[in-house]
Formats: structure tokens, C-alpha cells, sequence
């Protein structure tokens, strides 16, 4: 491929990429929801209505509280722009996307970190009891949710001797046994807790909670409105799709377009929905069948997610 | 509850929701600017709760309000509409007017049930302030002590045409 | 080549010493922070010279010290800290331009400031025993009376500086013999003499005085348990003052380190660096945890250096065990990720704590409790705290995550090692390493929440207003450091690897793709800081752009920009109902409750009509360091009951000494015969 045309294929894989996922966020969204009141017993909004209440909101007014600075109107910006970001470059449909090199797991880690920090930081900017409550909360199970999520990457990156993360997935795929060892086990295991812990479903947090007191994530949103709301609600569905896409392409790869070509791109989007669509409504069951742990019981949960990770970093060094 | 009965639910979830009927028609002026997208926060401004247990059932399993797109939320910032129930009493003017302000434009008020918007039959208590209608400008009222869930979905429906 | 560079930056910091003792008050200031930039910029030069050609600059005297005369040699390794305190320095001289009014203009802090930067610049390159004491020691005065300068009425700051003076010298004392044993087996003062000797000396001898080093050297760097002086002095110092020394001094602690135990003894055994990483392990941790749970602003960012000094010396000992089991490649990436965490330090620790100072002149106040809003007062001040606050959290695309980055890979690929204690300590690094980070993201959240955002706590943070230029400028110089190094730190990687090859660690060079890329030749490890960069920030203007277009089009309602914050329709809101520094860290405080023990103080005082009517309730909550209440204050106790049980042999009768006189005397007539 001449370099124009090579440069063009990355920018459009790019786009696409952040398309899907930009879509397929709120899309997963509604999912969820469908899968909770079907079990609950009844029929529930349609799967597209978070679209649809994405779309109303960016017709509505924004407000901002009367001693915010900047950064209230920035954090929506980056939590999304962060999203965008590792979409673009993380092995979700391919192992070869654009700006493969460089897509490494300990640096998308903390660039989703990043947009976490900025959400916290405009949450304690609109000078509210609550949101700085929600801040505090999420501060803390992020300090102890992050030494679990770097154990495991450590765990997986042993047996490879690599963290970058194409070619984690393109071992993976070439080597299933390196999936079936117990150190990625425990490693799932730990990078499970961990994204229950940071996109704030339960055991960890209640997505639809109306009762201050209990909210971590909703505490921190309480006081957007209009577009805000609609970047921060699509910023949050991308992580999650975003991590549930990085945990289904890591422990089960198959689908993933391993050659280059339009058409193998297009099938490895198709596995990707399908392999998330699992995962969410796997998730979306088990929360309606778990209750949410209080609040100084977390550390315990977190805790064992991080010795589940130690374990799987003690057995991936023992193999080698 | 046993793992047998948890993937029974899974695999044959019982629907208990009822058969909603033809749309009702949408409202003419506050449908539009919402696109089918409705969230509510609910006030209760001194009613005898028993509006809310309507509301309740009103989003719960055999009424299911979420199918049309209706949701609650926990701020007014998200909010759509304001849902106020009961008279408003003398110690519950400011809290509701503050809610009020907090909304983003454009929002609706929506009076449920006869006190809401009449006094029903607290009117001329020493406690109360007046209807609804007497401290916020109201954009839709819904009747009945209480309305029945019916009622009440047909109203949501109205607003977001579904 | 020429040595020109030393002697100019010698000359210039005494000159500059002087200018600030012997002009008058409105002159000294200014003429001696001209001279010290002086000083800086030699510094600069000759370090840049030295890098470049790979020889070392070499100065000799026997004027100047009798007795012992002056050696000077600059190797990279040495040059590598010279940039680091001369950069802080510069950054730290100009802020004191604007800084001054605030008590740092006496003759006092005049004459000690320059004399204190100087004394660092020469430090790393003091190539004999005696240079090197001598430099030190001056550092270390200097830097006491600077610490007492500004409030030397204030309680705090008096015990600040006992507890500063007495551990830097204990911390001295180690140095002293660990120099004086390598000297006295030597047979000669110079540091050449000295590497010449060091191999025929015993394993116990060369383990004592290795640990003798690391005991004074990682008191000087703030390793946990000899850090309890750190919290009190760097919080207690004036602003820039404060700045130099987490900035430019703890670093002094990690050369001596790395220079008695790779440069003078040639590298030891694995059990060595263990300690090392240990010693690194345990302040990260502790420094963390303080840091998250601290309310005062400086006395956080002053435990966030204990706990970055920890990372440091997790690497360095990764480096050693590494080159101990053979692997010289890892160990030499490894001491590049030691120098390159250094210098982020000393990037963004200094912004951070030049604009701390900014806020205490502002408002009056370090406590996190009564600070806020001040992001909209501050502007500048606040941008430039942000830039630190985001590089310490190490978050891309500031300089902090290529240092971690490069920490991280360093020990992913040094872990397929047949050593089981290189294995085990490498994955609790890494563990230590996790969460570290998790709790320092913890901690500046707070302090920048806290201290900058939402509304003022105080009537002083209301009337808090920006300062002047010279200040927001020395800030906002390392600030802009901290943004350079995280988009090429291909800057200064190079300059990193010929210092790490001067403390011997030989290994592949790292290949670098033009100003984009970061390879690590002989490692599967990649990173292009920039183009992350540029991608973020591309989709932070596209995501705002779509944001304000599609609201423009879609939306007929004007956003508005003073509302009333939302608050669950209360009639009163005020700004004490928002969260403090002490709320925000409590669940954090909970969990780690048995580490931190701290003392809750509860005071209920009732009505005087009837015990039933609570008149006031006073709730207090203190965090002491626990190892300074659990270690420090019983042996301080301990001394004190033996000192006391002592005296009375000193009760002042002549019959009684003249009794001890000769008894003495018999002791030793019989010994010797």
C-alpha cells in the first residue's frame, strides 16, 4: 500500500472503530436495561431509547453552577475525549489498529484513569455536598481497584513478555493455551472485579439509584444538564464497552481480524458486538440478582480482586 | 432461591405488563421538543401518598411507564418534567420553587391528582399554601384521588408519543 | 577541556552570597538572584559539556581546604543532577524575586539562599572525601537556617528545624564513617584512590559501609522510617525554599546512593539492592497513604516526595539486583527509569510546590479545610498546580507516565530471572508500585478539589487574588517542563543513558525514531508520547466542537452560566456544607485505620441549665506520623530517662571527681600493664 493510501485505511479504521463504539455504548446501555426488566417481569424501554434520550438532551439548556471554573465544563469534554481516544487505538475489531505500536496496556489504563480524574475534579468543582461525596467514594475505590487492574496486567504480560496490548491478543489467538493457564484465569478473575469496580455497576455501585446517600458515580453528575449529561452518560457506556470489549478480546480472541482487509475488519466489529452483547447481559442478570455491598465492605471485594491478581502474577512467574 | 428457580427466570421470564392500547395522540405543544424521551422528578409537595403508590404501580411491572420512554431521575437537573403531588404546603413552597428553577428550560410541571390541582380535600387546611397551579405554572393535569395508573400512562404517553 | 564552567559557578554562587549579606534591602535580593542564575547557568554549561563529550570535568585545589584541598571531577552521572538542581533553582530564584516581601529579604536568607543552591550544584561534583563533606554539611546548614528564616517565632517551624538539624546530621554521622572506612582502607581521600582500593576490600567491610551510606543517604532522600524530618521541614520552609529541597535535595540523597554503591564499590550482591528496594517499597507506601490522608497542603505534597523518592529507589534497586544476576540491559533501562523519575520529580514537585506557596501568600493559609475556589481567583496559579497535580498522578500525556512507564517495563522484562528474591521483589515493586499510584491519584484529587475548586471555604480564600508575575512565572516555567518531558522525553533519555553507563551499568542504547517514538532496544516496548498527546487532544477540540455546534443548532435556549447549585431544594446552602480535605480522605482513612491510628479527640459541653441540652460540640482529628510516635518519640523518651539518670554523677563535689580522676587512672595503669 502506498503511504497515502496506508495513512487514509488507518484514519477510516479509526473513525470506524470510534463509531461503533460511540454507538454501541448506549446501545449496550439499552441492552442491559431490557435484560433487567424482562426479568423483572416486564417488557421495558426499547433497546435504542438511550439514543433517543441522548438526542433530546443536546436540545436542552446548559447550566453551570454560579463559582464553577473551566474544568466544570471540561470534564465531560475529556471523560469523552479519553474514550475516543483508547477506541481508536485498542485491538477491538483487529490486531493491527491504528497506532498498534504504541497501544499499550499500561498507558490506556491511565488514559481512561485520566478522564476518571477530570469527572472527579468538576464534580468537587460544583461546590455541592453531594458530588463531593460521590468524588470521595470514587477516589477511594479507584485507589483500591487500580493495584488489582496493574497486578493483572502484570500477570498477562508475564507469559508474553510484552504489555503491549495487539500483540497480547495476537498471542492469544495464536496460542490458546496461553489462554487457558490459570495465571490468565486469576487474572480474569481480578480484571472482572475490577470492571464491575470502575464502570460502577453492582456489587459496587447502583446505576439507578435515586437515594443520594448510596450513589458513588451518579453523585458526581447530579448537577449537569443538556449536552453535558448526554457527553458524560456516552462517555461512561464507551468505558464500559471499552473494557468489556478489552476482556472479551484478551480471554476469548476468536474473531478477531487477524489479517488485514476490509471484509476481515468487518467480521471482527461483528464479534466484537456479539462477544459484548454476551458480556453485558451476563452482567445485566447478575446484577439483578445481587445486592449492593455496603460501602466499607468494598474494600474487602477489592482486596480480593487484588489478591486474585497476585496469584495470577505468582503463577505466571512459577511457569516460565 | 435456588439456582434451578434463577435460570428458570432467566430462560421463561414471566411478563406481567399489561396491554397498553392505541397511542393516545400526542400532546400538541410539549411533545416535540422531547422526542419520545421523558424524565420525570418527582416532587411531593404534602400529598397523603397516595398518589406516589399509584405512580409507583404506574412504573411497575403490570403498567410499565419505562416502555414509553418515561424515566425517573434523582436531579432536576436531568429532569424533563416536574411531577407534583399533594397541595403544596406552606413548608414545602421554597424547596419546590427552588426545584423548579433548577430544571433546564424546556421543562413542564405536571399536577397529579385532584389536590395537586385543587386542594382536593385539604383545601383551607392551616398547613396548606394552595394548588399547585397557585406557586408554579402548570403545564399538564392529571385527575383522580387517586388517578388510576391509566390515567397516568395515558398522560406520559401523550407527551412522548409512543 | 576546560574546567572554566566549575570555578564560574563556584565564584558566582559566593559572589552571590555575599552580594545578598552586604547590600541593602532593596538591592540584595535582585543582585543575588542575578548571580545565582549566573551560577545556574555555568552549571548548565559545563553539565551540557560534559554530557555531550562523555569526559569529565576535572578542577583540583590545595588553596582552598588545608589540609585536604579541593577535588572536583563532573562525570555524566554527576552532570545529570547538576541540570535537575540548576533548572529547580532557576525556576525557584525567580519566584523568590516576587516571593521576597514575604520575609525572604533579611540579610540571613539572603546570604544562605545562594549559598545553599551552590552548594547543591557542586555536591555531584565533588570528587574526594573531604570536598564532598564539606559541601554537604554547607548544604545542609544552609539549608537549616533558611527553614528558621522566615518564622522564627512560630513553634512549628522551631521544632521543624530541631528535628531537621539532628537527623540530617545523624544522617551525616552514617555518611562521615561510611566515606572515612572506604578512605582509611584506600589509603588516600580522592574518589579515584578510593575506586582504585575498593575491590580488595572484605564483603563485611564493604556491606557496612554500604548500608552505613544508605542509612545517611535515604535519610537525606526521605525513605521511610528516617523520613519524620521531611513532613516537618519541607511544610515549614518558605515557598521556593521549599521547592529547592524537595525538588532539588532529596535528590543529593539518591546520587549518594548511586554513588557509593555503583561508582566507589563497583556493584555488590543481590541482598544489597534488596535493601534498597525494601527501603523503597515501605516509602512509597507509607509516603502515599500519609499524602492521601493529609489536610495540610504542604505536609502532603512533602510526604508525595517521600513516597516519589520510594519509587526511585525501587528502581535503583531493581537496576542493582538486576546487574547482580547478570542482566545488564534491564539493569541499565532500570537506571535510566531511576534518573528519568527523578528529574519528573524534580519538574513537578517544584511547580507543585511553588504554586502551594502562591496560594499560602494569597490566603494566609495552608489548610486544605479552609481553602477552595481559588481556580477562579488564581487562574494561572491554578493551571500551573493542575500541570503538577496531573504529572504526579503520572497520567498521560504529562512527564510522570513516562517515567512509570519506563519503571514498569523495566520490571516486566527483568522478571524471567532464575533469582527467586529478584522475583519476589520484583513483582511487590510492582504491587508497591499499583498502589502507589491508586492513593496518589487519591491525594491530588483532594488537593486540587479541595484547594482550588468549588467555592472558598474562608473569608481568606474569598479574598485570595493572583500573585505577582515573577511568581506565576517560576511556576509556571517548571510547569511547562513537566509538558515538555511528557511529549519527548527523547530530551533527555539520551543524557540519561551516558549517566547510567558512568555509574557502570553498560547496556543497549534505546532507539530513538526521530522525536516520536521511545524504543527500548533489546525490550518489546514501545511508547510515542507525542502522537497520544496529539490524539487527545484532537478529540478534546472535535468532542467540544460537536458539543457546541450541535447545541447551537438544535438548542433555542441560551445556556446559563450562573445557576444556583443544586441542593436537594434546601433554602440555605452556604459553602461550609461542601466537602473538606478531612471528609474526602475519611473512607480512605477508615480502611487503613490499624496503619494511620489516628486520634479522635470528641468534646461535648453541656448547657449550664441542665445536662440534657448540649451546648457545643468540638470534634478533633489528628494524623501523626505514626512511626515518629511509635519509633522516634520513645528512643527521644529513652534518652532523655538516661540522660536524666546520668546527672547525678555531675553533682558538682571536687572530692568526688578527683575520685573518678583516679580511679580512671588505676583502670588504665592496669590495663596497660
Amino acid at each position: 500500500m502506498t503511504g497515502l493510501a496506508q495513512v487514509s485505511s488507518t484514519v477510516l479504521m479509526a473513525f470506524v472503530q470510534i463509531a461503533v463504539v460511540a454507538v454501541g455504548g448506549p446501545l449496550l446501555l439499552g441492552v442491559m436495561r431490557k435484560v433487567r426488566s424482562r426479568l423483572e417481569g416486564r417488557v421495558g424501554a426499547p433497546i435504542h431509547q438511550p439514543l433517543l434520550d441522548l438526542r433530546k438532551l443536546l436540545t436542552k439548556q446548559r447550566m453551570r453552577p454560579r463559582e464553577a471554573s473551566w474544568i466544570f465544563g471540561a470534564g465531560p469534554v475529556i471523560l469523552v475525549a479519553t474514550a475516543v481516544a483508547v477506541a481508536a487505538i485498542s485491538p477491538l475489531a483487529t490486531t493491527r489498529p491504528p497506532l498498534g505500536q504504541s497501544s499499550d496496556f499500561f498507558a490506556i489504563v491511565l488514559v481512561l484513569l485520566l478522564g476518571a480524574v477530570f469527572l472527579a475534579l468538576s464534580a468537587l468543582d460544583t461546590g455541592t455536598p453531594f458530588a463531593g461525596m460521590g468524588s470521595s467514594r470514587a477516589m477511594t475505590i479507584g485507589a483500591l481497584a487500580e493495584p488489582a487492574l496493574l497486578v493483572a496486567i502484570l500477570a498477562m504480560s508475564i507469559p508474553t513478555r510484552t504489555s503491549n496490548l495487539p500483540a497480547l491478543v495476537r498471542i492469544g489467538l495464536a496460542h490458546p493455551s496461553v489462554i487457558a493457564s490459570p495465571a490468565r484465569i486469576l487474572a480474569l478473575g481480578s480484571f472482572l472485579v475490577v470492571i464491575l469496580a470502575e464502570s460502577g455497576r453492582l456489587p459496587v455501585d447502583n446505576p439507578n439509584t435515586h437515594l443520594e446517600l448510596t450513589m458513588i458515580h451518579e453523585a458526581m453528575v447530579l448537577e449537569y444538564s443538556g449536552p453535558d449529561l448526554g457527553l458524560i452518560i456516552l462517555g461512561e457506556s464507551m468505558r464500559l464497552v471499552l473494557l468489556l470489549g478489552l476482556l472479551v478480546n484478551l480471554f476469548l480472541p476468536w474473531g478477531v481480524a487477524n489479517r488485514p482487509g476490509a471484509l476481515m475488519f468487518v467480521i471482527g466489529l461483528g464479534a466484537l458486538a456479539l462477544k459484548v452483547v454476551v458480556t453485558g447481559v451476563a452482567i445485566a442478570v447478575f446484577e439483578v440478582f445481587t445486592a449492593k455491598m455496603r460501602l466499607f465492605r468494598l474494600p474487602e471485594l477489592l482486596a480480593g480482586g487484588f489478591i486474585l491478581a497476585v496469584l495470577g502474577a505468582v503463577t505466571a512467574m512459577a511457569a516460565r | 432461591m435456588t439456582l434451578r428457580s434463577v435460570l428458570r427466570a432467566i430462560a421463561h421470564p414471566q411478563l406481567a405488563t399489561e396491554d397498553p392500547g392505541a397511542t393516545p395522540g400526542a400532546h400538541p405543544v410539549l411533545a416535540g421538543p422531547l422526542h419520545g424521551s421523558l424524565q420525570l422528578r418527582h416532587v411531593d409537595a404534602g400529598s397523603c401518598n397516595g398518589c406516589e403508590l399509584e405512580v409507583t404501580s404506574a412504573f411497575g411491572p403490570v403498567y410499565d411507564a419505562e416502555r414509553f420512554g418515561v424515566r425517573l431521575v434523582a436531579s432536576p437537573r436531568h429532569a424533563d418534567a416536574l411531577l407534583v403531588t399533594g397541595p403544596v404546603t406552606k413548608n414545602m413552597v421554597g424547596p419546590l420553587e427552588r426545584t423548579f428553577a433548577a430544571m433546564p428550560e424546556p421543562r413542564i410541571v405536571i399536577a397529579l391528582g385532584d389536590c395537586a390541582r385543587d386542594c382536593g380535600v385539604f383545601r383551607g387546611g392551616y398547613g396548606v399554601e394552595g394548588a399547585v397551579g397557585d406557586v408554579l405554572p402548570v403545564d399538564v393535569h392529571i385527575s383522580g384521588c387517586p388517578p388510576h395508573p391509566e390515567a397516568i400512562i395515558e398522560a406520559l404517553r401523550g407527551l412522548t408519543d409512543r | 577541556m576546560s574546567n572554566a564552567s566549575l570555578i564560574v559557578t563556584a565564584t558566582a554562587g559566593l559572589a552571590a552570597a555575599i552580594a545578598g549579606g552586604a547590600l541593602p534591602v532593596r538591592r540584595r535580593v535582585g543582585a543575588a538572584v542575578l548571580l545565582t542564575w549566573g551560577s545556574c547557568a555555568s552549571a548548565i554549561a559545563g553539565a551540557v559539556q560534559v554530557l555531550h563529550s562523555g569526559h569529565a570535568l576535572v578542577l583540583q585545589s590545595s588553596a582552598i581546604l588545608p589540609l585536604t584541598g579541593v577535588n572536583l571531577a563532573l562525570n555524566p552521572l554527576g552532570a545529570v543532577f547538576v541540570i535537575a538542581t540548576a533548572v529547580v533553582a532557576l525556576a525557584s530564584t525567580l519566584y523568590w524575586l516576587g516571593y521576597a516581601s514575604h520575609g525572604l529579604s533579611t540579610r540571613t536568607a539572603s546570604t544562605a539562599l545562594p549559598l545553599f543552591v551552590t552548594s547543591m550544584l557542586l555536591v555531584p561534583a565533588a570528587a574526594s572525601v573531604a570536598t564532598f563533606l564539606v559541601l554537604w554539611e554547607l548544604m545542609a546548614l544552609s539549608s537549616l537556617v533558611l527553614v528558621l528564616t522566615d518564622q522564627s517565632r512560630r513553634e512549628a517551624a522551631r521544632s521543624a528545624a530541631t528535628w531537621y538539624a539532628l537527623m540530617t546530621h545523624a544522617g551525616a554521622a552514617a555518611i562521615l564513617l561510611a566515606l572515612v572506612l572506604l578512605s582509611a582502607h584506600a589509603g588516600g581521600q580522592t574518589f579515584a584512590d578510593i575506586q582504585a582500593h575498593a575491590h580488595h576490600m572484605s564483603g563485611a567491610l564493604r556491606a557496612t559501609v554500604f548500608i552505613l551510606a544508605l542509612l545517611g543517604f535515604g535519610s537525606k532522600a526521605g525513605a521511610v522510617p528516617l523520613h519524620v524530618w521531611l513532613p516537618k521541614a519541607h511544610a515549614e520552609a518558605p515557598g521556593p525554599v521549599s521547592a529547592l529541597m524537595s525538588g532539588a535535595m532529596v535528590n543529593l540523597g539518591i546520587y549518594g546512593i548511586v554513588l557509593v554503591g555503583n561508582v566507589l564499590l563497583g556493584g555488590g550482591p543481590v541482598w544489597w539492592w534488596l535493601c534498597v528496594s525494601t527501603l523503597g517499597v515501605v516509602s512509597a507506601l507509607f509516603g502515599a497513604l500519609y499524602a492521601a490522608t493529609s489536610t495540610d497542603l504542604k505536609r502532603l505534597l512533602a510526604y508525595s516526595t517521600a513516597d516519589n523518592m520510594g519509587l526511585v529507589l525501587i528502581a535503583l534497586g531493581a537496576s542493582g539486583m538486576f546487574a547482580a544476576t547478570g542482566h545488564q540491559v534491564t539493569a541499565a533501562i532500570a537506571m535510566v527509569a531511576t534518573l528519568l523519575l527523578m528529574v519528573n520529580h524534580s519538574a513537578f514537585k517544584g511547580t507543585l510546590f511553588l504554586a502551594a506557596g502562591s496560594v499560602l501568600v494569597a490566603t494566609g493559609t495552608r489548610d486544605l479545610d479552609r481553602l477552595g475556589g481559588l481556580m477562579r481567583r488564581m487562574t494561572f496559579t491554578g493551571a500551573a498546580f493542575l500541570v503538577g497535580a496531573l504529572s504526579v498522578m503520572a497520567l498521560p500525556p504529562f512527564n510522570g507516565f513516562v517515567g512509570e512507564w519506563l519503571l514498569f517495563q523495566s520490571l516486566l522484562h527483568g522478571l524471567p530471572t532464575a533469582n527467586t528474591a529478584v522475583v519476589i521483589a520484583v513483582s511487590v515493586g510492582v504491587a508497591a508500585l499499583a498502589l502507589t499510584g491508586g492513593l496518589t491519584v487519591a491525594a491530588f484529587v483532594k488537593a486540587m478539589g479541595i484547594g482550588f475548586l468549588g467555592r472558598p471555604r474562608s473569608d481568606e480564600a474569598a479574598a485570595a487574588h493572583e500573585v505577582p508575575i515573577t511568581m506565576r512565572l517560576g511556576a509556571g516555567v517548571l510547569a511547562t517542563l513537566c509538558v515538555m518531558l511528557g511529549l519527548v522525553p527523547m530530551l533527555v533519555i539520551p543524557a540519561l543513558e551516558r549517566a547510567a553507563q558512568s555509574a557502570g551499568l553498560v547496556g543497549a542504547p534505546s532507539s530513538l525514531h526521530g522525536w516520536v517514538d521511545l524504543h527500548l532496544a533489546g525490550l518489546h516496548g514501545v511508547l510515542a508520547p507525542v502522537l497520544l498527546a496529539g490524539g487527545l487532544t484532537v478529540a478534546a477540540v472535535v468532542v467540544s466542537l460537536v458539543r457546541r455546534m450541535a447545541h447551537r443548532r438544535s438548542s433555542t435556549w441560551p445556556a446559563l452560566h450562573a445557576a444556583e447549585p443544586w441542593g436537594s431544594g434546601r433554602v440555605l446552602q452556604t459553602a461550609r456544607m461542601q466537602y473538606t480535605a478531612t471528609s474526602f480522605a475519611e473512607p480512605l482513612q477508615r480502611v487503613f485505620d490499624d496503619v494511620i491510628r489516628p486520634d479522635h479527640d470528641l468534646d461535648v459541653s453541656h448547657a449550664a441549665e441542665s445536662r440534657y441540652y448540649i451546648e457545643r460540640i468540638a470534634y478533633r482529628t489528628t494524623n501523626e506520623d505514626v512511626i515518629e510516635r511509635g519509633v522516634y518519640r520513645p528512643m527521644i523518651n529513652a534518652v532523655r530517662w538516661w540522660g536524666e539518670r546520668v546527672r547525678s554523677l555531675q553533682n558538682g563535689s571536687v572530692h568526688r571527681y578527683l575520685a573518678y580522676g583516679l580511679v580512671a587512672l588505676v583502670v588504665i595503669l592496669v590495663v596497660v600493664a
